[in-house]
């Protein structure tokens, strides 16, 4: 059984205008995502800027009110669970955000950042909570003196081992890596990255790692989703993702990586135009959309359900993308 | 400046014949073939950079030294706080006022000092023999004027012209830079543009007078790699157009190897290595640029296999050491004598230099 089923998930934000503020479109930032999630197992979800992996990483914590469709962790309907409901699950799925500057409390110490999921789960003794707090920092290789310095104290590397220690504290069994190395300096990506190998073998945690960067994703990756405009659009096992990719969207955005390696310098085909905004998205395939692909009309009023087209390689089924 | 421009000459690349610069004897600026390459029309000399802050003087580029070859791409990679911005800031003299400082060494541009150009000819060149682009365009555009207005200031302020004549060369500058209808786009403003277009924006305003040379700090950063792969095109593509040589400071492996033809590997003020892109990445000699390499998740390695990771962090400012800088990174044992005395820059192979420690340098 997986333990997180996501199905036909949408969140939609109002649109405000006017000077009664009343909503007048609605931004379509995730619609309809469906997607399973292993124990012990990392999803790769990447697309670009605007392209709603970040709102569906925040709607699967509950951090946002889902607009429609389902999310189970665990067995478990979390959807529409209130805030008191939310509190035991909260335990087991976990959030590592990009910037680790912004995401921890300035004034508070390492210490104090570390005990609080503890006190708000209201776990252990001041005398546990201390020894527990040393435990994480030894975990995620940083000197107990750390404990009562403040977060600007640290390097950016550093900060986001404190941000990592914070969401392994309670042993959960899910984290969500919202982009956690793209604010990292190059030669120390690769030591947070290790690090997040490390915790998940020693631990058997599940990743949802969001992450622009494919050569990242790829690498941290079993399963990669990619994500155009709110919806997935292809979902494969990441060898097979990079080597046989079914959908044009991803092709373009394998094909725009820069490959470091000048011997293997190409003349890309290069994707025009930039994203198009998620209010009021077109009908059917919006690549195809963006593309003016001949055969789009045809995507408008078909069933754009994810379609298998080889074992666990999920792909959109439209004309105009799908090969 | 001789002492320390003799001091290099021995080391660094001598020029092939003493042609006549390209561009300079020409009004019109003829296109260069970049395969011609020619003399260098940017040369840097034991360049030192520092800042004057509360806690004493900071040294954020440490003499450093290289050529920008005529109509070509030099790449300038290193990760924050290495001073590759500094360098940029140095050259066009943009340092913040009044922290900022050139203590030493030469910036030549087409043979003539830039260290020591009083500020109103310096301001002739910049902007017009030499244009920047800046990493993140909403903060470098100002968002109260339409973006017509500002391509018509990069203008003015280096030719007198009619405005009809701004009017058709703006028009005709977004057209290269491929920003649809470009009438429409005159008239409005930064916020109302996306990423990739006010990028577009900034690399019309740079090029829209003719530079000779181009550095474009971080230009695809803060965009989609969809769109960074277009800017990377663009600048490629109007760089044979035009003939200009191209300074490109990134902290992306990816981006040097798909567009420049030199790199110099910075580290915490220096730069410890300078080839030619492809010796660099086929044969790094230095213990950092190797560590570089090797660290970066690439599409052909084993997913969720362990990376070779450069332990410890990027030095501060204030920590830098006089002798070797990666040695306490580098996992390798260096004596007093290797963290006392700067080791030199040589040419450890035709073309190929490197910050000589003995110890990194294996």
């Amino acid at each position: 059984m997986s333990l997180l089923t996501v199905q036909n998930l949408q969140q939609h934000f109002p649109v405000r205008g006017g000077v009664l503020r009343r909503s007048v479109a609605s931004c379509k930032a995730v619609d309809g995502v469906s997607f399973t999630l292993g124990e012990g197992e990392t999803l790769g979800l990447v697309g670009e800027s605007g392209c709603g992996k970040t709102t569906l990483g925040k709607a699967i914590v509950r951090l946002l009110k889902p607009t429609s469709g389902k999310i189970e962790f665990d067995g478990q309907d979390i959807t529409h669970a209130g805030i008191g409901a939310l509190r035991p699950m909260r335990r087991h799925v976990q959030m590592i955000f990009q910037d680790p500057a912004e995401s921890l409390n300035p004034r508070h110490t390492v210490r104090d950042i570390l005990e609080e999921p503890f006190i708000v789960q209201k776990m252990g003794t001041k005398d546990e909570r201390r020894k527990w707090v040393l435990d994480l920092l030894d975990k995620v290789g940083l000197p107990a003196t750390a404990t009562d310095r403040f977060p600007f104290e640290f390097s950016g590397g550093q900060r986001q081992r404190i941000g990592i220690a914070r969401a392994i504290a309670l042993k959960p069994k899910l984290i969500v890596c919202d982009e956690p190395v793209s604010a990292l300096d190059v030669s120390v990506q690769s030591q947070v990255l290790n690090l997040l190998l490390d915790l998940q073998r020693e631990m058997g945690l599940s990743y949802l790692f969001i992450a622009h960067g494919l050569s990242v994703v790829k690498h941290m990756s079993d399963r990669v989703a990619v994500m155009y405009l709110g919806k997935i659009v292809e979902l494969a096992p990441a060898e097979e993702l990079y080597h046989n990719p079914r959908h044009a969207y991803t092709k373009a955005l394998l094909d725009a990586i820069p490959v470091p390696d000048p011997a293997k310098r190409r003349r890309r085909e290069l994707l025009q135009g930039d994203v198009p905004s998620p209010i009021n998205p077109p009908a059917g395939c919006a690549f195809g959309h963006r593309m003016k692909h001949p055969k789009w009309e045809q995507s408008v009023n078909m069933d754009l359900t994810l379609r298998e087209v080889s074992p666990g390689h999920l792909v959109q089924p439209c004309p105009c993308c799908m090969d | 400046m001789s002492d320390a421009y003799e001091s290099r000459t021995g080391i660094l690349p001598v020029t092939s014949e003493p042609g006549i610069l390209p561009g300079a004897a020409d009004a019109d600026r003829m296109p260069v073939s970049p395969a011609t390459g020619g003399r260098p029309i940017l040369q840097v000399r034991d360049l030192v950079t520092a800042f004057d802050t509360d806690a004493g003087r900071m040294t954020a580029v440490d003499g450093i030294s290289f050529d920008v070859p005529s109509g070509k791409t030099l790449g300038i990679v290193g990760e924050s706080g290495c001073g590759k911005s500094v360098t940029a800031f140095s050259i066009t003299r943009l340092l913040p006022q009044p922290h900022g400082k050139i203590l030493g060494g030469s910036i030549r541009f087409e043979g003539k000092e830039l260290t020591t150009l009083p500020l109103e000819e310096m301001q002739k060149i910049r902007g017009n023999d030499i244009s920047m682009i800046f990493q993140e365009p909403m903060t470098a555009l100002n968002p109260v004027e339409t973006v017509g207005r500002q391509l018509a200031e990069a203008i003015l302020l280096h030719t007198e012209c009619s405005k009809a004549d701004v009017l058709a060369r703006s028009i005709d500058m977004m057209i290269k830079v491929r920003i649809p209808a470009p009438e429409q786009r005159l008239n409005e403003y930064p916020h109302q543009l996306s990423g990739g277009m006010r990028q577009r924006m900034m690399i019309a305003m740079a090029l829209i007078n003719k530079p000779k040379l181009l550095i474009a700090d971080e230009p695809t950063t803060a965009l989609d790699v969809t769109v960074q792969a277009q800017i990377l095109e663009l600048i490629a593509d109007l760089q044979k157009e035009m003939g200009m040589s191209v300074i490109l400071i990134t902290h992306d492996l990816g981006v040097i190897a798909e567009v420049c033809d030199e790199v110099a590997v910075m580290y915490a003020g220096r730069i410890v290595e300078q080839a030619s892109v492809f010796d660099l990445f086929a044969n790094p000699r230095h213990a950092y640029s190797q560590g570089l390499l090797e660290s970066i998740p690439r599409l052909d390695s084993k997913p969720k296999t362990l990376l070779k990771a450069i332990p410890g962090n990027v030095p501060g400012i204030a920590d830098f050491k006089p002798g070797c800088r990666f040695a306490e990174r580098s996992g390798r044992e260096h004596s007093q004598a290797h963290l006392t005395n700067r080791p030199s820059f040589v040419e450890i192979a035709p073309s190929h230099f490197v910050e000589n420690c003995p110890i990194c340098v294996a």
